[in-house]
């Protein structure tokens, strides 16, 4: 298969001149941050809404000394995952891993590693819904010119909506955050635990959706805040009382799952690259 | 000089129009300025291009109401929407005095400037109440729109400023939290005056705010307007084919016919001794 792709593909599947355009576009987005960045998104292997975004971003920044992690909300062994690692390692020379710390580009869904990103590595994330205005609104160019004009009302409303029915802000992923004073950003459907992992980080973040045909970033160092009342804060999950039954882990995001033998409820990191690493350490001792 | 009846009319106007033009479609060699129109036409019959308005001008000062009155399609809404930047101009000025402590031509200023104008100086009351409120937001919500836009960022405070509004058009506070849509027309129009009054804009702009509710629903929503009129002192452009309305609410008014103003002055003098003959006709053909 390996061989045949060789022949067949160029390197990292993109040619050289969609590889280009990316890369041009991802630039872009990094010189304006949480701007996003309309590309010409390809035909993949893979269908639209599987991470055709993250995808051709990854495609288009790899290289023979790069090692890659892909996850699939926090799962390093999903059917997605390891889909697309095969992909990758079919037609380029790049080695994988399920080490957080060894990988220099990780691709992720629905999850941002436990491990704070370094400044030698790139976090893609594979984007369903780029666009934070479009719940209250379907047109493009009214979204472009609200955007323009920093016109964010509505989504603040969403947010004050909330807050009359429930009392508290429910919005449980893609919570709408301000990057760098100016763009307000979905940063994909991670959970809310995960989103001031943006602020600030050392690591270069970036966006692909591939439906949308859009890319946005926060480069290193860049303030990342979510919206929020001055008398209604952003809050994260809170799992204080919880510990993962298989690490002893008591300071990640845990997945409440249910045994199937005894029906009891149990939880575990989400992240089980991280959970691993925790387990092998706990074994040595 | 223009002479109003508005008891506290100060000398300089807060809002001063100037040759206002607004075109619908291309336009060809025939129609390149409303001038080469026939006067009796503004539709230009080799293009079909409309000219909207046709250098139009006016004068609102503080407190006053200014009614517009016409037939169908003689340009009073595409006066107050382009106003109000729904719509974009041809050609024309309007001056704001009250603009960050000086002058302003609201059509000469930057996009971000215009949001400013409609956010803090202009509120817009439209005919249908789906294009001033966001239905699938709740009443409260909607005036929220308006104080976020304008820097409101405590749910306390937005919430005690929408009940006072709320209550000040006698909507039940416990509604607030209601959507629109479940509300009568009249009270959708109430919700959107209080909306359009949220951060206490010194010009209002109301097109057709009683057409399609029914007599004790008007005269209450009339009421109001007078009511908001004398306590807020908000100077208005009332937009109206019904003279009853235009009676009852202008100081002065202004006959429009073909996209041109045709007569303006006080409105008992206009509707009791009508110069011009469109506005004579008008004024005769009421049922």
């Amino acid at each position: 298969m390996s061989i045949q792709l060789e022949r067949e593909y160029n390197y990292a599947f993109l040619d050289e001149g969609s590889k280009k355009e990316i890369r041009r576009s991802t630039l872009k987005a990094v010189a304006i941050p949480g701007y996003q960045v309309p590309f010409a998104s390809r035909e993949m292997p893979i269908g639209r809404g599987w991470g055709t975004g993250g995808l051709q971003l990854t495609l288009s920044l790899i290289g023979d000394e790069d090692s890659l992690k892909v996850i699939d909300q926090g799962h390093d062994d999903s059917v997605n995952a390891v889909s697309i690692k095969r992909l990758v390692e079919s037609c380029s020379n790049v080695t994988t891993t399920d080490d957080s710390e060894h990988a220099t580009v990780i691709q992720t869904r629905h999850r941002v590693p436990e491990i704070p990103l370094r400044d030698d590595q790139i976090l893609v994330l594979q984007v369903p819904l780029p666009e934070p205005l479009r719940r209250t609104e379907a047109k493009e160019k009214v979204t472009k010119r609200l955007h323009a004009e920093m016109d964010y009302s509505s989504i603040w409303l969403r947010l004050y909506e909330d807050i009359v029915k429930w009392k508290k802000i429910t919005i449980g992923a893609d919570y709408p955050s301000m990057v760098h004073h100016r763009y307000i950003i979905n940063p994909s459907p991670i959970p809310r635990y995960d989103v001031p992992k943006l602020h600030q980080a050392e690591g270069l973040y970036l966006f692909g959706a591939g439906r949308e045909k859009k890319i946005y970033a926060i480069p290193p160092y860049t303030d990342v805040e979510p919206l929020e009342f001055l008398d209604y804060s952003f809050e994260v999950e809170n799992f204080e009382h919880f510990t993962c039954h298989l690490c002893g882990c008591t300071d990640s995001f845990l997945d409440e799952i249910y045994d199937a033998k005894t029906g009891e409820k149990i939880y575990q990191c989400s992240d089980t690259g991280y959970c691993n690493t925790r387990q092998r350490e706990r074994e040595a001792l | 000089m223009v002479v109003t009846s508005a008891t506290y009319m100060e000398e300089q106007p807060m809002l001063s129009v100037r040759n206002l033009n607004k075109r619908y479609g291309q336009g060809c060699k025939h129609c390149e300025t409303p001038e080469m129109l026939p006067v009796n036409s503004n539709r230009c019959s080799h293009c079909g291009s409309v000219w909207a308005c046709i250098d139009v001008g006016m004068d609102l000062y503080k407190g006053e109401i200014i009614g517009i009155v016409g037939e169908s399609g003689s340009g009073k809404s595409s006066l107050v929407k382009s106003l109000y930047f729904d719509e974009e101009i041809a050609s024309g000025t309007a001056t704001i005095s009250d603009y960050k402590g000086g002058e302003a031509d609201i059509f000469s200023v930057s996009a971000q400037q215009k949001r400013y104008i409609r956010n803090y100086l202009m509120g817009m009351v439209y005919q249908n109440p789906w294009m001033g409120l966001k239905m699938s937001f709740s009443s409260g919500g909607n005036i929220a729109e308006k104080l976020i836009a304008a820097g409101t960022y405590h749910v306390g405070n937005i919430r005690d400023r929408a009940s006072e509004l709320l209550n000040h058009v006698e909507i039940p506070i416990s509604r607030m939290d209601e959507l629109p849509e479940n509300f009568s027309g009249g009270m959708q129009q109430r919700v959107q005056i209080s909306k359009a009054l949220a951060n206490n804009p010194p010009v209002l702009l109301l097109d057709e705010v009683t057409t399609g509710l029914d007599l004790s629903v008007q005269a209450r929503v009339l009421d109001l307007i007078r009511k908001i009129q004398r306590e807020f002192g908000v100077g208005m452009i009332v937009v109206s084919h019904d003279l009853g309305v235009i009676r009852m609410l202008a100081d002065r008014t202004m006959v429009m016919r073909y996209g041109r103003v045709v007569e303006q002055g006080l409105t008992d003098q206009i509707l009791e001794d009508p110069g011009h003959a469109y506005t004579q006709q008008l004024v005769h053909s009421l049922l």
